[in-house]
Order: structure tokens, then sequence, then C-alpha cells
């Protein structure tokens, strides 16, 4: 709001309202459209399967890497600072653990669904945006051909693939790197860094984990198309792909948010 | 399933190009023959991850080795949380599966021990839970005899609390009293203060030229009078010595009192002796009357027999008597005359 300029008028907020609801009610509809279509197993057979591995190897195979190599750089240097920090103060004996809550429970999960949004699943909403207004979808259907299956399911679960392979991934590295860092090459700090390990993942941790990061590719893969798809045709020209980041966003604190308080609350 | 609505699948043969979604996927992406098999691969690899990672979490959480059971019961169980270690000289050798309440309102710490490490515990084990001030509650144990029979399966043992802060309010009120004394102590008005200001005053004293002894009994008059005291006591003693040489020559010398007492006293040493021997005799002479009395007490009893036999012969006597009274002719005119 302008400061100093007039009120907005109560319709217009009311309009505004409602058409945000509207857009997330539909996103939501759409996200619940591609999970039963995942859940179908018409659409990994056939001629589905090429579609979803290009998807799947578009989205992952570039990304892995990188992602991996970045997240031991930033692991090494993370695991370094905590365990010095923790050493200078009398406290090594957590840092361990700390390293393995921070970094593999909490930094690692976000991040893998940050590199994926960006160089994936961000690009594959302004892609369907623009399928949609050239009336790709349209022409598909009169062909005959299933548009939601063959364009959007691969690409919904290549994201979610994308941010699970690249977040177990980099953890296992991390979790490798940490115990380097903190034992070198000494086999004899194993026994001692598994406990550690399996005392910071009890059941209740370890299933929040699982569940925060399914969330996460689920907001990753999900959210982008589904807000290109449920977009008026005049807000998809004004910008999609500002549109789903935002949405996105939303998803992914609300997401963090949760499992921070079922974790530590 | 039920699912969306959604076009029938294409009746129609599909082109590669369609299939790739026209302008969706870039061109050399689409035509890459290989694609498939990579993302087979990546999804094996996404699998093997996945499993690995949970049969590790599994493994390091003890999920795969057979354990033992051992119920430690504490008063408190606050600083205990599941999952935390039992230690043994520093090393973990078991995990707290649960906490329960008991009913008899004691806290019930249900441990997981694994059998590897169960040889550890003996019957004479014992445990303690502590509270450190920094970091968390530790349970450990400690096994003096490692000779001793193991500890049998769910074995329930009193753990002993080795709290370091629970001795922290005692502490604290302990110091307080202790720095309140102190306080007390070291006030301006206090005894020791007034100690100490007579001891500065006394100090001072001593400083001046009549010295410690001025000091001590409280002026220059009477130091003074002790050092007067002193010299005549010094005169008093060389005319006691002059006294004890006289006395000595009086009393042990060749005339002195000594020689004539040693005389005096072997005089009595004789006189003693015959004074013995006159005992002596005076002994004899008491047998003697001794002898006497018992002879007299023998000839008294005899005199008992004597007198009751004499005392019969009267009494015979008088009967004779009056029966010859009785008898006699010239008897006494007993006839009675009426006048």
């Amino acid at each position: 709001m302008i400061p100093g300029g007039p009120p907005p008028h109560p319709h217009r907020v009311r309009a505004a309202l409602s058409r945000g609801l509207g857009q997330w009610w539909r996103m939501l509809r759409f996200g619940a459209q591609m999970l039963t279509l995942a859940g179908s197993h018409r659409s990994y057979r056939g001629e589905q399967w090429p579609l979803l591995a290009q998807q799947i190897v578009r989205a992952t195979l570039p990304n892995l890497w990188w992602f991996v190599l970045l997240a031991a750089l930033a692991s090494l240097v993370i695991t370094r600072i905590v365990v010095v920090t923790a050493i200078s103060y009398g406290l090594s004996r957590y840092a361990l653990e700390m390293v393995v809550r921070v970094l593999v429970l909490e930094l690692i999960p976000l991040a893998a669904a940050f590199f994926v949004a960006i160089r994936y699943a961000l690009p594959a909403g302004t892609d369907i945006a623009t399928m949609r207004a050239r009336g790709v979808f349209e022409a598909q259907q009169a062909q005959g051909l299933d548009s939601a299956r063959r364009e959007l399911v691969p690409r919904v679960l290549a994201g979610i693939f994308a941010v699970l392979t690249l977040a177990a991934a980099s953890g296992v590295v991390a979790l490798l790197l940490a115990y380097v860092v903190v034992h070198g090459f000494s086999p004899w700090g194993l026994p001692g860094y598994t406990r550690t390990v399996g005392h910071v993942l009890s059941p209740a941790v370890a299933l929040v984990f699982l569940l925060k990061t399914l969330f996460f590719s689920l907001a990753v893969a999900l959210v982008p198309p589904a807000s290109a798809m449920a977009d008026s045709a005049r807000a998809a020209r004004s910008g999609p792909e500002l549109q789903g980041l935002f949405r996105m966003l939303a998803a992914m604190v609300l997401i963090e948010l949760g499992s921070l308080m079922v974790n530590y609350i | 399933m039920d699912e969306p609505a959604t076009p029938a699948p294409p009746a129609v043969p599909v082109t590669p190009a369609a299939a790739a979604g026209g302008a969706a996927l870039p061109p050399e992406l689409a035509q890459q023959p290989r694609a498939e098999a990579k993302a087979t691969m990546l999804l094996l690899m996404m699998l093997l991850l996945v499993a690995g990672s949970i049969v590790f979490v599994l493994y390091a959480r003890g999920a795969f080795e057979p354990t033992q059971q051992l119920v430690l019961v504490a008063e408190d169980s606050e600083g205990v949380v599941v999952g935390m270690d039992l230690t043994f000289s520093g090393f973990p050798i078991g995990r707290v599966r649960r906490i329960e309440l008991a009913p008899d309102g004691n806290a019930r710490i249900v441990i997981d021990v694994p059998r590897k490490d169960a040889h550890w515990l003996r019957t004479s084990s014992v445990f303690t839970l502590v509270r450190g001030l920094v970091g968390n509650t530790s349970i450990r144990a400690y096994s003096g005899i490692l000779t001793d029979p193991p500890l049998p399966a769910g074995a329930e043992r009193k753990v002993l609390p080795g709290d370091a802060t629970a001795e922290i309010p005692q502490l604290v009120s302990s110091m307080k009293d202790l720095v309140q004394n102190l306080t007390r102590l070291t006030a301006a008005d206090s005894a020791l203060a007034g100690t100490l200001d007579n001891v500065q005053a006394l100090t001072q004293k001593f400083n001046t030229p009549a010295g410690p002894m001025a000091a001590l009994l409280g002026g220059e008059a009477e130091a003074r009078k002790i050092s007067q005291l002193l010299d005549r006591s010094n005169a008093l003693l060389a005319r006691l010595d002059g006294l004890t040489a006289k006395a000595d020559t009086q009393v042990f010398g060749q005339q002195g009192l000594m020689q004539d007492t040693q005389a005096t006293v072997k005089q009595l040493n004789a006189l003693l002796g015959e004074a013995r021997s006159s005992l002596q005799k005076v002994d004899g002479v008491l047998a003697e009357a001794q002898a006497v009395a018992a002879n007299a007490r023998v000839a008294t009893t005899d005199l008992g027999a004597l007198r009751a036999e004499v005392e019969a012969s009267l009494r015979k006597v008088e009967q004779l008597v009056n029966e010859v009274n009785r008898r006699w002719p010239f008897a006494r005119d007993t006839e009675l005359k009426l006048p």
C-alpha cells in the first residue's frame, strides 16, 4: 500500500483474497491429480517410461555432481568450524552430534530442494506455462493424447526423484566427510561414530527427516507446474516463474517450520 | 484408484517428437538414446543409497544385535532420555530403551545391554546417575570385582544418585553463612577490628624506650619497680646461696646433724630388737593363759554335772529325813485337843 494513498476498496480486498484462495485450491487439486496419476502403473509403462526417463535424467544427472560437490565443500567447512569451535569450548563430544543434526537433518534437504527448484522445477514450470500459452495441450487432446500424463506427470516425478536423490547422496557424502574430519582416515572411530549417528537418528527424528524431505520434494515438484496450470492466462503472461517461486517458497517455509516444531518443541 | 478425468490414452501411434512434448524438451536430450539406461542407473543408485542408509541407521541403533535387559530404579529420572548411553569405564555398553513410573513412585529406567558387552556387568556392579553442571546426565556402571557372577538378564538394580548440582543449594547456603560471618568479623566495629587496634597500640608501645615491659605492666614506673624487684631478688638469691652453704655444713658436715641422726637411728634399731624379744615372751605367756582358760572352761562344764549330782543327793537326803520324821516314835503331837 502506498503511504498516504487511498485505502483499498473492501470489494477489491475480498476479490483479491478469493482469487488467491482460488488459485491455491486449484493448485491443491492439480497436486492431487498428479499424485493420483503418479500412483497409477500406466504412468511408468509403455511409452511413458522413455518420457519419464528423459525427465529424470534431465532433472537429476546435471545437478547431481554439482550439488554433491558443493555439499561436500560446505560440509567440510561447516564440520571443521563446528568441531574446532566445540573443541575450543571443551564440548568436543557434542560436535559430531551437532554436525549430523545441523548438516544432514536440516541444511542438506533444504539446499537440495532449492537446488532442484532453481535448476529444474522452475524452468519446468515455465515450459508448462509456455506450452499452455501455445495451446500444445489442446492440440494433444485434439489428437486424443493424454497430455497430463505425457507432459506433467514425468516432470513432477522427475522433480521428486531429483530432490530425494540429491538429498540422499549429499547426506551420505556429508556423513563420510564428517567422520574423516573428526577421526581422520583411522577406522577406530567407527564404533563411536556409528553410535553417535544412531543416537541422533532416533525413530522420531528419522521419520520427521524422511517426511520433511518428501514434502520438500513434493513442494518443489508440484508447486511450479501447478502454479503454471492454475494461474489465469493474464497472470501466466505476467511472470509464471515468479508466482511459482513465491508459492514454492511459502510451502517450503511452512514445511521447515513444521519439522522444526515437531523435532525441537 | 480413482483417476482424474483425463483424455483417453492415445489410439494413434505417437512420434518421438510428439512424445518429447514438442518445445518442452531440448532436442539433444530428446534424441539421447541412453536416457533410459541412465535413468535406470539413477534409480538403482537411489535405491541403493536409501536402502544402505536405512540399514546403517538400524545397525547404528543396535537393531541387529541381541540384547539383554537391565532395569535401574531411581528416585528421580530427571535428565534421563530415551537413547541415552550406559557407560562403563567411559565406553557405552548399553542404551536406555524406555523410562516408566513404577507403582511405588520410583522411576524405572529400562536399558538394553548388548550381550557382547553384558560380561562387564556383574552381580556386584554399582550404577550411578550423574548430573553434571554442564552437559547432559550420564548413567555409569562400576564393576569392582570382575570375577563375580555375571548380572542375569532382566536384573533390577538401584541406581545411586551422584548429583553434582544437588549439592549446590546447600553449598550456597553454607557459603552465605560463611560470607556473613566474614563480614561480621571484618566489620569496623567488630571484635576482630578492636583486637587488631589493641594489637596495634601494643606494638606501638613496644617501640617506646621502656619496651615491652612497660607495655605489659601499664607504665614506666611499674617497669622500673619490676627492675628493682629483679635486683633485690638477685641480692636475696646471693644471700640464700650463703645460707644454703652454711646449712649444708651444719647438716651434712663432720659434726653435723646427720651424723647424730644416724647414731640415734642405730640406737632405735637396737631398742626395737629388744622390744621384739619382749613381745615374743609376752606371746608365750598369752599362750599359756589361753591353755589355762581352756582348762577352766572344761572344769566349768564338769561343775554343772557335779551340781546336778549334789542336787539329786540332797533331794534323796530330804526324802530320807521326811521318812524318818514320819516314822519317828516320839514324833510331835499332832493330835488336836478341843478346849
